[in-house]
């Protein structure tokens, strides 16, 4: 009984299995076998060759001490990563806190959350376009400065320019911080922050001491989301970077658009490698699967 | 505590009204701005209202042909829509015991979620390459003559395509059968079996309409991601494009607001589809209310 339960327990997973085996694991696999694959302007050689690893680094010894375009790539994703992570985290982390200890009615809550999640069934290209008509040279912002005459010249630097990309990236974004640290703190026992307080912890105190650490799966989860969108991202940076800065998403695609299959593959392992360190060294902190 | 506000509260609540209206604020002045008079131009001000901007996209004068974009994308979504709540509820189901490579799925669900999609995008297009280029060469050879004569490309809305968008949709099924079944009362359907259900009478009739209005959060969640998906299609979804794609194409070329009609009209798609799910949960879960237990109300 028990094994013909086991058995229709397996058929039931089969189909997603399936489906994870053909689309993420086997692709995975490929990406890995093909970065060591020979390659010449039009196809890939099936050969063993570093030559996608070594094309990417190409100079790179040679120029040290100065860094070569593709350290200063990943160096600056790596930068506009953590701008988005500690803003994401200060916003999504303040937002989850309200929803969480302030918002008393269960029904407020449920719509107040809901409030934050409707953009996230939204496009994000239409919410990336949409700061076109306030940030651009004639957009609201520029002429809200000019008429207060604080500018005389319309703003450069806030349309298409690292600001944007990091605006935009907090503004999709946020909503994957809210919902795991809103998650962690809505199970935090009240009778432990009533404890807190009455044991004299004032309202910081307590907020250091007690919830901080017990919303750390859900900061660590939301960051690990964040984390590994941002360091891959390429549309957002492409977009409201103006097609202009570069990134380590936008070198692959930029391989992929010249069909150089085994350099792209090369950049996506270097960027898996990148991100798995990151999130191995979050996930020490938490165990995932008893936070569900 | 006494229950006064406290001053941080009117803090906080600034805050997270300041929050709400930068997530908003930006989608509306585009749905306005999509309204500019012919005359009009990329910012504000307004000059004029018209709908000349959506006729235009209707008559396909101004862009490429987006009305087929259109009907690919709702195609698409409504296709992973129903997959990803199949697929979700069936292994939801079964990770209620344990069975063999549990663990591997779950921890396969996961990375396929926070994998970054530009990995997953070109993972796909490589093996559809890999397979193309095996159909050309070797297909006649080991007697797929059938289908190797004149292939092209096994790339596609519905293969390529399709598999891309359901690793991403997938994940958060499975997440979401993970925390209905967390607090899913196991009894009931052990009171059903040993009234004589059968597992499917079990499922039909017990368990699916419990959980019934999570479901079809499920099937919001499969529906919306797959409509809005771009990275995870960017590389994968062969020579035709889907209207995230499209749309994405536009913002280097448009200097007009047929981009702003276009993007209203997705949105509108989108608030249709998530007004219709919110109802369907709502009603679903009132009718729960008035016909669930009696138990505690003194009815023998």
């Amino acid at each position: 009984m028990t094994q013909q339960r086991r058995s229709i327990a397996w058929l039931q997973a089969a189909p997603m299995m399936l489906v994870f085996a053909l689309f993420f694991l086997l692709p995975l696999v490929l990406v890995i076998i093909v970065s060591a694959w020979d390659y010449n302007e039009y196809e890939m050689i099936p050969a063993l060759s570093l030559r996608g690893y070594t094309d990417t680094f190409e100079g790179c010894i040679a120029d040290l001490p100065n860094l070569c375009t593709i350290l200063k790539t990943y160096l600056k994703t790596v930068k506009l990563c953590l701008l988005t992570w500690a803003l994401t985290l200060l916003i999504g982390f303040t937002v989850a806190y309200f929803l969480a200890f302030h918002v008393r009615s269960k029904t407020w809550q449920i719509v107040l959350s809901l409030l934050c999640t409707i953009p996230f069934w939204t496009s994000n290209v239409i919410r990336m376009i949409a700061w076109i008509p306030l940030l651009g040279r004639n957009g609201l912002v520029n002429k809200g400065l000019q008429g207060a005459g604080v500018i005389t010249q319309p703003v450069e630097w806030l349309l298409f320019s690292e600001f944007s990309v990091v605006l935009a990236l907090v503004h999709l974004f946020t909503f994957f911080m809210v919902v795991p640290i809103f998650n962690s703190m809505i199970r935090i026992d009240k009778r432990l922050i009533e404890a807190a307080y009455d044991a004299g912890a004032t309202g910081w105190q307590t907020l250091v001491n007690v919830i901080i650490p017990l919303a750390k799966p859900g900061i660590v989860i939301g960051s690990i989301f964040v984390v590994t969108i941002v360091m891959g991202d390429f549309i957002t940076i492409g977009v409201m970077g103006g097609q202009q800065i570069a990134s380590a998403g936008k070198i692959i695609e930029a391989r992929l658009n010249a069909l150089q299959f085994p350099a792209a593959a090369a950049n996506a392992v270097i960027l898996l490698g990148i991100t798995i360190l990151i999130i191995s060294s979050l996930t020490r902190i938490v165990d995932i699967r008893k936070e569900l | 505590m006494d229950d006064r506000r406290p001053r941080s509260f009117y803090f906080l609540a600034a805050f997270f009204i300041a929050y709400v209206l930068f997530l908003y604020g930006p989608m509306f002045a585009i749905y306005i701005l999509s309204f500019q008079g012919p005359d009009g131009g990329l910012t504000f001000p307004m000059n004029g209202v018209s709908l000349t901007w959506f006729s235009k996209l209707f008559a396909g004068t101004g862009i490429v042909d987006i009305g087929a974009a259109f009907k690919r994308s709702l195609k698409l979504g409504l296709v992973v829509m129903a997959l990803t709540v199949v697929i979700s509820v069936a292994a939801g189901m079964a990770f209620r015991r344990p069975f063999r490579g549990a663990a591997i799925l779950f921890y396969t669900a996961i990375a396929s979620l926070i994998m970054p999609s530009i990995i997953t995008s070109l993972g796909i297009a490589l093996e559809f390459r890999l397979l193309d280029d095996f159909m050309t060469r070797h297909g006649v050879n080991i007697g797929l003559g059938r289908w190797a004569e004149g292939w092209t490309t096994g790339m596609g809305l519905f293969t390529s395509g399709l598999g891309a968008h359901l690793t991403w949709t997938l994940p958060f099924g499975l997440l979401i059968m993970f925390a209905i079944f967390n607090r899913f009362d196991g009894r009931l359907e052990e009171a059903a079996r040993d009234l004589g259900a059968t597992p499917w009478q079990t499922f039909r009739h017990v368990v699916l309409p419990i959980i019934l209005p999570s479901v079809i959060g499920i099937g919001l969640f499969g529906f919306t991601l797959s409509w809005d998906e771009l990275a995870r299609s960017s590389q994968a979804i062969g020579s035709v494009n889907t209207l995230p794609l499209e749309l994405q194409g536009l913002t280097t070329t448009v200097t007009k607001p047929d981009i702003y009609a276009l993007g209203t009209l997705t949105s509108a798609v989108s608030f249709l589809v998530i007004s219709l799910a919110l109802i369907a949960i709502l009603v679903l879960q009132a009718r729960q209310r008035r016909h669930g237990s009696d138990a505690g109300k003194g009815m023998v």
